[in-house]
């Protein structure tokens, strides 16, 4: 499937091992949890990229011990609306520090891109070509988050605070908020 | 009542844009009816029987007079000329066009409203008490933290593809009209042991087909950490919440399963993570939101007012109405004021638009411009001078908007039920209409007293049947209509489920099964209690027999 990243289509020099092959010694190799755990020292040793991918059922929690070992994780989304990676992505980026690259697999939708990229996605694998044009649109189409999240975006409440400090706080005023819409 | 800024009017127009293009890529086929499902049940539209229904949120059920005239004008140019006020304090509109869908919106977001979240497997649209800031037991205001929640919950990256729909409701007085337990997460503000106000936690109520109380988590949580803490139970629902099946998939289903201790604990150690992270709450954004709420400018007037109570000498018909409708207001000489939507013969919560105007003409009038929408399907006018009551009434009744039946078994909750919605096993509406009928003798009504009445079309239970002290639920047998029997069923702060009296009734025997359950009543009660009371006292069994005896 075509892999994007900021909105363009790139390589993926990733080969991924299907469960219960032998992983082979040379090249960026994307294993599964049950490869890993089955061949961890072998990968361990090896000196080439390593990469993990996770069931949609399987927490991050289960390799935080690990993480400094995998250039990649990449987390699968089996159908749009099994929203767990959502929250493992964030832990991964916010508890665990995990900095490196973070790919959404599976049946990754377009209107998915900008919650997705909220929770710390950064690479995605899409169904076609053409699904990577929508992204710079997708993630500013809601120009704001209420939320503090894994990406840049400064939250509503911080741009609040920040408003504050540089003028007077705008309260209403009693009078004005119990004549209600009279304006 | 809340008040955009510029960041809460930027959020609702994009999504309003973004939901144009949606519905446009629909429209021109590039997306299918299946990729469309979730987007637009993210904005509250859904495909119904006959047509697509849209649901709007109305926060906490909070409306001013301005937004009811919107929702007036919508009902008259995009609907049928009525509007479906709903449990959950939102409205409905039954008959909406998919091209005009965006454009509803837009007019809904010149006077900040929304669709945003109003179906979806999403944190839903906040409830709150619809007493809130006039009740004289209420603790602090519940909509400074429904607010604040609705924000926070607000396109929530991390929490708009959960297990299932996930709903909180706050109450900040210790009776509970927000009927909390049956919540997701119940909220109740209660002061912590150095007098400062925070927050009871419950988590797992839920209603269905496994009807659940929800159980406390948390006896005290400062204010501060409020969000965090919520965030902290959302995660850990959205992990641990099972997706192999969505009759099992509520967070009641997970509490019930791993058990409260262990799904405490989960939150707690998550929430450990959390709490001193950016989602604790500053105290100056808590004073900026409830600066919002202050109460409006109160006359200081005598709570005595002779020509009010002259006039319900004079006037048994006002008198009737002030009896069941109007309730005592925290500030002497004011009045809080139910409107009933549940004319005999009528559809429980529905509204026309003439009727929307009329009550935003009385609240401008009467009550400081502001309205609420109750869980019961009906209307509230919070702020009313006792000296206005008679004036309000009589404007009232020129709409059709005085039936006195507030809190009476009557003032029926239903869902649409088979007349409307796709997932009803059985109408709900016409029974409704016909106990009202049965029951529209008024002394008779008030010597029944207090009492709640619920019919839900299906297990789904959108009409809370098996919390009402009588419950109703619609079944298929067959390709028959048969309805369900439950008593005992409470709401309020004392939560209970209701007991199922036995076999269905059929179509023509349900309103005869529900007078012998009155007049059982009536013959059992002493002096002073209520329906509910009698059956706390008396249970199940008398009732049964009646009701089975001649079979």
């Amino acid at each position: 499937m075509p892999l994007a990243k900021d909105g363009q289509l790139i390589d993926d020099p990733w080969t991924l091992v299907a469960d219960g092959a032998v992983p082979p010694a040379e090249g960026a190799l994307l294993v599964s949890y049950a490869t890993w755990t089955e061949h961890r020292d072998a990968l361990s040793r090896r000196n080439a990229p390593l990469g993990i991918r996770l069931d949609s059922d399987q927490s991050p929690a289960l390799i935080a011990d690990d993480l400094d070992r995998f250039d990649l994780i990449a987390l699968d989304i089996p159908v749009f609306k099994d929203g767990r990676a959502y929250s493992y992505a964030r832990l991964l980026r916010e508890r665990y520090g995990y900095a490196k690259e973070l790919r959404a697999v599976g049946n990754v939708l377009r209107d998915q891109y900008h919650f997705l990229h909220r929770c710390g996605f950064d690479t995605f694998e899409v169904a076609t070509d053409e699904a990577a044009d929508a992204w710079w649109e997708a993630l500013s189409e809601i120009s704001h988050a209420y939320q503090p999240a894994a990406d840049a975006r400064r939250p509503i409440l911080a741009l609040r605070q920040a408003r504050t400090e540089h003028s007077a706080p705008p309260r209403p005023d009693t009078a004005t908020v119990a004549a209600g819409w009279a304006y | 009542m809340y008040r955009y800024d510029e960041f809460d009017h930027t959020v609702v127009a994009e999504r309003v844009l973004q939901f144009r293009g949606q519905v446009a890529r629909r429209l021109s086929g590039d997306l299918t009816e299946d990729e469309f499902k979730p987007l637009r049940l993210m904005n509250g539209l859904y495909l119904q029987l006959h047509a697509y229904m849209l649901r709007v949120a109305i926060p906490y059920g909070m409306l001013s007079s301005r937004q009811m005239r919107k929702l007036a004008f919508v009902a008259r140019r995009y609907d049928k000329g009525y509007g479906h006020f709903t449990t959950r304090q939102n409205i409905q509109y039954n008959w909406p066009r998919l091209d005009e869908a965006a454009d509803i919106l837009d007019e809904l977001a010149t006077v900040e409203m929304h669709a945003i979240q109003t179906s979806g497997n999403t944190i839903r649209n906040v409830t709150a008490d619809p007493f809130a800031g006039v009740a004289a037991d209420e603790i602090e205001d519940p909509r400074i933290y429904a607010e604040i929640i609705r924000q926070w919950s607000t396109l929530h990256p991390e929490f708009s593809f959960l297990p299932r729909k996930f709903k909180i409701a706050v109450t900040g007085a210790p009776h509970d009209r927000a009927a909390i337990k049956t919540h997701d997460i119940g909220i109740a503000l209660k002061r912590g042991p150095d007098g400062e106000t925070g927050f009871e936690v419950f988590v797992g109520g839920g209603q269905g087909r496994t009807p659940v109380v929800a159980k406390s988590i948390r006896g005290f949580l400062p204010k501060r950490d409020l969000l965090s803490y919520l965030e902290a139970i959302l995660r850990v629902y959205n992990q641990l919440g099972r997706r192999d099946n969505i009759y099992k998939a509520r967070i009641k289903i997970l509490v019930n399963e791993i058990g409260v201790e262990k799904f405490t604990a989960l939150v707690e150690e998550e929430w450990r993570h959390l709490r001193d992270g950016a989602l604790a709450l500053p105290d100056d954004e808590i004073a900026r939101i409830k600066a919002y709420f202050a109460s409006p400018a109160y006359l200081d007037i005598p709570g005595d007012v002779p020509e009010f109570d002259s006039k319900l000498l004079t006037d048994p018909a006002f008198g009737n109405w002030v009896g069941s409708n109007v309730t005592e207001h925290k500030v002497p000489g004011y009045a809080i004021v139910t409107v009933s939507l549940k004319p005999e013969g009528g559809i429980p919560g529905d509204a026309t638009a003439e009727q929307m105007e009329a009550i935003a003409d009385l609240a401008d009038a009467f009550s400081f411009g502001e309205l609420r929408v109750t869980k019961d399907q009906n209307l509230v006018l919070a702020d009313i001078r006792k000296s206005d009551l008679f004036a309000l009434w009589q404007g009232l009744r020129a709409h059709g908007l005085e039936t006195p039946n507030a809190g009476l078994l009557t003032d029926i909750i239903a869902c649409p039920g088979l007349d409307y919605c796709s997932l009803a096993n059985a109408r709900s509406i016409p029974i409704a209409q016909r106990i009202g009928t049965r029951f529209g003798d008024l002394d008779r009504l008030r010597d029944i007293g207090d009492i709640t009445l619920n019919i839900s079309g299906c297990i789904n239970a959108c009409a809370h049947h098996h919390v009402g002290n009588i419950g109703i639920l619609g079944v298929d047998k067959k390709g028959t209509e048969f309805y369900q029997v439950t008593l005992g069923g409470s709401a309020d702060e004392n939560t209970t489920i209701g007991d199922i009296v036995g076999p269905a009734f059929g179509e023509d025997d349900i309103v005869d099964a529900i007078e012998t359950i009155v007049d059982t009543y009536l013959g059992l009660r002493t002096d002073g209690e209520t329906f509910i009371d009698t059956y706390r006292r008396v249970g199940l069994a008398p009732f049964k027999e009646t009701l089975y005896a001649a079979r």
